[in-house]
């Protein structure tokens, strides 16, 4: 290409890795809209919850780390999914409980998990990711690995046990792994400061001598800059950091939510704070793409996208014979 | 960088081929064991040949070895890295082996007693059990869970729950209620490829009296009841704690011209239904009998299994003796007639008899 030396990128950030962030962005934000249109037209039925406004908060902790470390989240899940590198077309099918999805279909909607890309599992329960990150962290730390592991949830975990004995657990035993609150300042109805007397989250990890850093969720060169430092430490032996993106909530808690109860105010300045066009600009700016460019690009992703949810659309369910299978190992006499 | 894994992608702990492999030392003898000698028999081997396995639990590293003293030697001899002592913890000790399995590990996690597991719920029910399940068996989590039942410590401290357990898919369950069954089944649960829950009792763990144990890698395989006595007319049916009276009230019937054949069901997921059919098909007469509540305890699906599938064999209904739909009292009194003993069980059996 010859380009190489002039694709200078910024914070540490190639031109190329900036485009293929900004791709990964936008298929989050394509397939979740895709998606929810598909739900709202009868075309298929199923359940959700939007992630749009973390695009940004996900694929800056992403492309700080490795295709080989691990990464757990949450239900909230399909900007760290597709970030991690899980396939679409196998999303789409776990979304829609196919046989061709990441767990056959036998997961659904929360419960998105690809051991190959390193997305270990998503818990439908709030808190509870944390402090089976630490068992993920433990088992690298143990065989001599450098792979650190990564951890979402959301602000209303903050508030759960769980959180504050893997915190602490992880804090005692140096485990390497990247604690990442999305603080998307809604826990399902109820407003962060309707559930927190602690102003910034990452406040939570000081008495645990948790390095805690808050940084604006929908800024990517935040996000990343942030991520990379407390990947770095963990990697290096440093041990756990708590990580705050801000990120605020555009939509309901889940599909069909209208989020009347939310600021519309707020609503609207998040929404003109959208990351996506956010780091386009930047992009164009900086001359890294055309304005053409990221038409072009957009256009591609729409097409991607649908190619995935039509290979979904088009795969079958397991058979009713599969009922039993996958409780115990094969071979063991499940109780009837 | 330290080493790192061959391959770049994460990985998914696979189906062991370790399981077809024997561990390091071969089954040679038989030694005397007491049965907490026995579970750290079973700890201590798989230990010293499976690099992946590892303990972790409060107060189980030296000193003092664990509260009852089960681990005791082992952090001394494998290291606190492998041997670990954590806070008093539960959720962050059951993460910490669900994650750790997910990994790759085989993680054997202690909680000090059956009453704590309330503690992990959310961990064992909704990770550990469902995960193999709703991976679409794409991953599971090979780890062991240890747990003491029968403490008689008041409520609190001396509870048996296993049915919730019993009915919880995904996770198997174990009841051992001899030295030679708590190793051999200890090591089937440690290399086995599901999550499993051990129960250990008290009162045996503080026996002092010693049994034949096999040495070496020595398996019991999860499933499979045992018959340490076998008779003729009735079939006493139990596990765990209560196996000692049973084989007590058997021996007692025998005077009145009983013979009473004694069913240790070792474990209860998967339970072993054909032993249990064929020992009932053969007696026709059943008692099922164990520590924990009698209401909606165990002994009502071992008791439903029997009459669903041998109704017009049986010359009497299935008789259920187990503990009292309370929380476990502390007066000595009221403990006594708590749950059953080898005297009522021995009475059961001559009321099925008649």
């Amino acid at each position: 290409m010859g380009t190489a030396d002039m694709d200078v990128g910024a914070r540490g950030l190639s031109g190329g890795a900036l485009r293929d962030i900004y791709h990964t962005m936008l298929t989050v934000r394509l397939a979740e809209e895709r998606f929810m249109r598909g739900l709202s037209r009868g075309e298929f039925p199923g359940f959700y919850f939007p992630a749009q406004g973390m695009e940004a908060a996900a694929a800056g902790v992403m492309a700080a780390l490795r295709p080989d470390d691990y990464y757990i989240t949450t239900y909230r899940c399909l900007a760290d999914v597709v970030a991690k590198g899980v396939p679409l077309p196998e999303v789409f099918g776990e979304l829609l409980g196919r046989a061709t999805g990441t767990s056959r279909g036998k997961g659904g909607t929360m419960h998105i998990a690809d051991a190959e890309h390193g997305l270990m599992l998503t818990t439908g329960i709030v808190g509870s990711g944390t402090p089976i990150a630490n068992g993920l962290a433990l088992s690298a730390q143990l065989r001599g690995e450098d792979r650190v592991t990564g951890v979402s949830f959301g602000d209303g975990a903050t508030s759960t046990g769980a959180l504050h004995e893997a915190l602490n657990l992880a804090s005692l035993w140096e485990l390497p792994v990247i604690f990442v609150c999305h603080n998307n300042l809604w826990g399902e109805f109820t407003h962060v400061h309707a559930s927190t007397k602690t102003q910034r989250l990452a406040e939570r990890a000081a008495p645990f001598k948790i390095p805690g850093v808050t940084v604006d969720g929908t800024d990517l060169f935040e996000v990343h800059a942030a991520a990379v430092a407390a990947v770095e430490r963990a990697r290096q032996g440093g041990g756990p950091t708590f990580l705050e993106v801000v990120a605020p909530r555009v939509l309901g808690h889940s599909f069909g939510d209208m989020g009347e109860y939310m600021d519309q105010a707020a609503v609207v300045q998040a929404r003109a704070n959208d990351p996506i066009p956010k780091l386009g600009s930047w992009l164009v700016d900086h001359g890294h793409v055309g304005s053409d460019d990221l038409d072009a690009m957009a256009e591609e992703v729409a097409g991607e996208v649908e190619q995935a949810l039509t290979f979904a659309l088009n795969s079958e369910m397991l058979p009713p014979d599969e009922l039993l299978t996958d409780v115990f190992a094969p071979g063991v006499d499940t109780p009837r | 960088m330290t080493t790192t894994s061959s391959s770049r992608s994460a990985g998914a702990p696979r189906d062991s081929e370790r399981l077809e492999e024997p561990l390091a030392r071969e089954t040679e003898a038989i030694r005397q064991m007491t049965f907490a000698e026995a579970i750290n028999d079973a700890l201590d081997l798989a230990l010293a040949s499976d690099p992946n396995v590892f303990l972790l639990g409060e107060d189980i590293a030296d000193p003092p070895g664990g509260v009852v003293r089960l681990t005791r030697g082992l952090s001394t001899k494998y290291g606190t890295h492998r041997v670990r002592a954590t806070p008093i913890s539960e959720q962050a000790i059951l993460g910490t082996a669900v994650g750790a399995a997910l990994g790759g590990m085989r993680p054997v996690a202690e909680i000090m007693l059956m009453d704590f597991m309330t503690l992990v719920m959310d961990q064992v029910v909704n990770h550990a059990a469902k995960h193999r399940y709703m991976s679409g068996g794409t991953s599971h989590l090979p780890l062991t869970i240890r747990t003491r039942i029968g403490h008689r410590r008041g409520a609190q401290h001396s509870s048996s729950t296993e049915a919730w357990f019993m009915h919880t898919p995904g996770i198997k369950v174990c009841a051992p209620a001899t030295a030679d069954d708590a190793k051999g089944l200890l090591l089937s649960c440690i290399m086995d490829d599901d999550p499993c829950l051990f129960l250990e009792p008290t009162p045996m763990v503080r026996r002092r009296q010693r049994s034949p144990v096999p040495t070496g890698d020595y398996r019991v395989p999860i499933g499979a009841a045992a018959v340490p006595r076998e008779g003729s007319d009735v079939s006493i049916i139990t596990f765990g704690q209560t196996v000692p009276d049973a084989l007590e009230a058997a021996e007692a019937v025998n005077a009145d011209g009983i013979s009473a054949e004694v069913v240790d069901l070792r474990s209860l997921v998967p339970l072993d239904r054909a032993t249990v059919l064929s020992s009932v098909a053969k007696t026709r007469r059943a008692v099922v009998t164990h520590a924990s509540a009698r209401f909606a305890g165990p002994g009502a699906e071992i008791s439903s299994i029997i009459h669903e599938e041998l109704f017009g064999d049986l010359a009497r209904p299935v008789r259920r003796l187990a503990g009292a739909f309370t929380p476990v009292p502390f007066a000595e009194s009221l403990e006594r007639v708590h749950g059953p003993n080898a005297t009522t069980m021995a009475d059961a059996i001559r009321e099925v008899m008649q």
